[in-house]
């Protein structure tokens, strides 16, 4: 958009033009690139969806399939010969899946009937990320707000950065510091009979979320026009009526995109939640009990899974509900931002 | 320094140019540190052999043994019928099932809780559901808190299938991922129970576990285990294609040899005899 001015000197300079051109043709390679990795994931997960939907391939009798060969000179005792034969002869039935099932309060997968509801995950899902919001948001956009507006520049230069880096810290150690040290503090703070629980894996997450809600919003309140604080402090507001009644106002939507983005962060949050939150499929609003979410489910789940049976392919259903929501949410986030945001400021 | 990249590009290039064998090892975490070990020791005895070694998890090594991409598969439970099937339909195998080593499964409380014992019914019902409070197997009154693996352990399938019958946990039932985690949060919780490999149990109590009202009261010990006496004991197996042969099955007969039982005595799992 901003070449105009330079087109009489790019004619002119044509000759050079063949490496520039590779370049920049590599480059837009690469950003179509990773658009292309996000469209085939997207089919991916969705693929692996798919066979849900049809009946599964009927699995072999014990019977059916005979004996398998062993290896090792090994003789078994009576017991433990009547423990094995127990344990092998259990027929493995996968009947695939209703939707009353799917629409069930229980998860239990590995079963003899096994149960897939998605309710207490879903429950879980929203219990932790609301709880994680709710402490995140106001904290990061008051930091924001402090950083933006009020803040010497000292102060401003080391904030920004050092809550940054916290954005960059291993989901893995804040996890383990909730199991190990935060869990326990909780514990004792509220008298709480479950350790781990829906509440301590929220306040861990805030953890992760608060950067990315103080980042967005930073940079949201950054943008307001000069002119606007301007005017209003020689109207003879403070700087306090100044922050709280036009910057804050003003930079609403893009505050707005940050706290949907860090939902979408939260509810997406794998390893946090999985150390933090007990894993218990229960469905209560009690904010204290354990909870077991939807990424935990598939991240603790999918590397054991029997491959392409019911139960993988609805990991992968657990997946694409993820997706869509924090795709929705992301989609919805930017439009507000790149909409209602560039509208007020440059389109009135 | 020169020479120490000289030998780290040895050390690189010499297997691939000398060993004419590469055993690929892949499969059960609760077995991982002792395959681990196998593999060492074996290629120092046998510096014409590489064994890589690694972890993910039973049904992740038999995925692998399945689409063919690992040699042998470590598995803490036994192959599941849709497994055997998929393997039959892509080598037209069954599989060769081979016991490497005994495990008890213990069971944990934290240091102060006064139970001593438990029955398999009580743990049964401890787990499903049925007992909620420590004063109904003998301890104080305090509900009791469960912790288990993650559905996607080996242990959490054995436990299920061998001591609750098959039945479902309760739902309050936290799962936790991993041994490390569950032995972690059963230390800092009074009222919690976990189970877990005896090879994990450390700065928490076993509880002596009784076959049934009758039996004797019996710890997770190395005899108790090796002779059958300790109620909740497994196997430890390795999965392969078809009947090992050539560098495989020298590795294999030497895990079962006396040697290689003895390393898995020291990991803290038990020799099968």
């Amino acid at each position: 958009m901003q070449q105009s001015p330079d087109i009489s000197n790019t004619l002119m300079k044509k000759r050079f033009r063949i490496g520039e051109f590779l370049a920049e043709k590599v480059i837009t390679a690469t950003a179509f690139l990773s658009f292309t990795f996000i469209v085939l994931i997207f089919v991916f997960v969705f693929r692996e969806t798919l066979p849900l939907f049809s009946p599964p391939e009927p699995v072999a009798t014990v019977e059916e399939l005979g004996e398998q060969e062993t290896y090792g000179d090994l003789v078994l005792t009576e017991a433990e010969q009547a423990a094995e034969s127990k344990e092998k002869n259990k027929d493995h039935v996968d009947e695939g899946v209703t939707v009353e099932n799917l629409a069930g309060d229980r998860w239990q997968p590995i079963s003899g009937k096994p149960k897939y509801g998605l309710l207490p995950l879903i429950v879980g899902s929203l219990k932790v990320s609301l709880i994680a919001v709710l402490l995140a948001a106001p904290i990061g956009i008051l930091a924001a707000l402090f950083t933006a507006a009020f803040a010497p520049k000292w102060a401003k230069e080391a904030l920004k950065p050092v809550i940054e880096i916290l954005a960059g810290f291993p989901s893995v150690v804040i996890g383990f510091f909730a199991l190990v040290v935060l869990a326990t503090y909780v514990q004792d703070t509220f008298g709480l009979q479950y350790r781990l629980n829906a509440f301590v894996g929220g306040v861990a997450m805030s953890l992760a979320v608060i950067p990315l809600i103080f980042t967005i919003s930073e940079d949201a309140i950054s943008a307001v026009p000069k002119s606007l604080t301007e005017a209003s402090l020689a109207l003879g507001a403070t700087r306090w009526q100044t922050a709280l009644k036009v910057i804050l106002p003003a930079a609403t939507p893009g505050i707005f995109a940050a706290v949907l983005l860090g939902i979408g962060r939260a509810f997406g949050e794998t390893m946090i939640v999985l150390m933090a939150t007990g894993n218990a499929a229960l469905t209560s609003a009690d904010p204290f009990e354990p909870v077991r979410t939807m990424s935990a489910t598939i991240g603790a789940e999918m590397a054991e899974v029997v491959f392409g049976e019911t139960h993988y392919h609805i990991l992968f259903l657990i997946g694409s509900i993820l997706f869509l929501f924090t795709f929705t949410l992301n989609a919805v986030a930017e439009i507000f931002v790149r909409q209602r945001l560039m509208k007020k400021f440059r389109g009135d | 320094m020169k020479r120490f990249i000289a030998t780290l590009l040895l050390f690189t290039f010499t297997p691939s140019l000398f060993a004419a064998d590469v055993i690929t090892v892949k499969g059960s975490d609760t077995m991982v540190i002792l395959a681990q070990r196998w593999a060492e020791l074996y290629m120092k005895k046998n510096p014409n052999v590489t064994i890589q070694v690694t972890g993910g998890g039973s049904g992740t090594g038999i995925s692998a043994l399945i689409n063919g991409t690992t040699d042998i598969c470590n598995a803490s439970r036994p192959m599941k019928p849709g497994e055997k099937q998929k393997l039959k339909h892509r080598f037209s195998s069954l599989g060769v099932e081979i016991k490497t080593a005994k495990d008890g499964i213990a069971l944990y409380v934290h240091e102060k809780n006064p139970v001593k014992e438990l029955t398999v019914q009580q743990i049964k019902d401890i787990y499903t559901g049925k007992i909620t409070n420590w004063k109904q197997v003998g301890g104080s009154d305090a509900r009791i808190i469960l912790y288990s693996r993650e559905n996607n352990s080996g242990t959490y399938v054995y436990f299920k299938e061998n001591v609750l019958d098959d039945e479902d946990y309760a739902p309050s039932c936290q799962n936790m991922p991993g041994t490390a985690a569950l032995v972690n949060a059963v230390s800092k919780d009074p009222n919690g129970i976990g189970y877990g490999g005896a090879a994990y149990a450390k700065g928490i109590r076993d509880v002596a576990v009784k076959a049934d009202e009758g039996a004797p009261a019996m710890m997770p010990t190395a005899e108790n285990v090796k002779s059958g006496q300790y109620p909740i004991t497994r196997f430890l197996y390795m999965y392969v294609k078809s009947k090992p042969t050539g560098a495989m099955k020298e590795y294999i007969d030497w895990i079962l040899s006396e040697e290689g039982q003895s390393i898995v005595t020291k990991v803290g799992y038990f020799p099968l005899r």
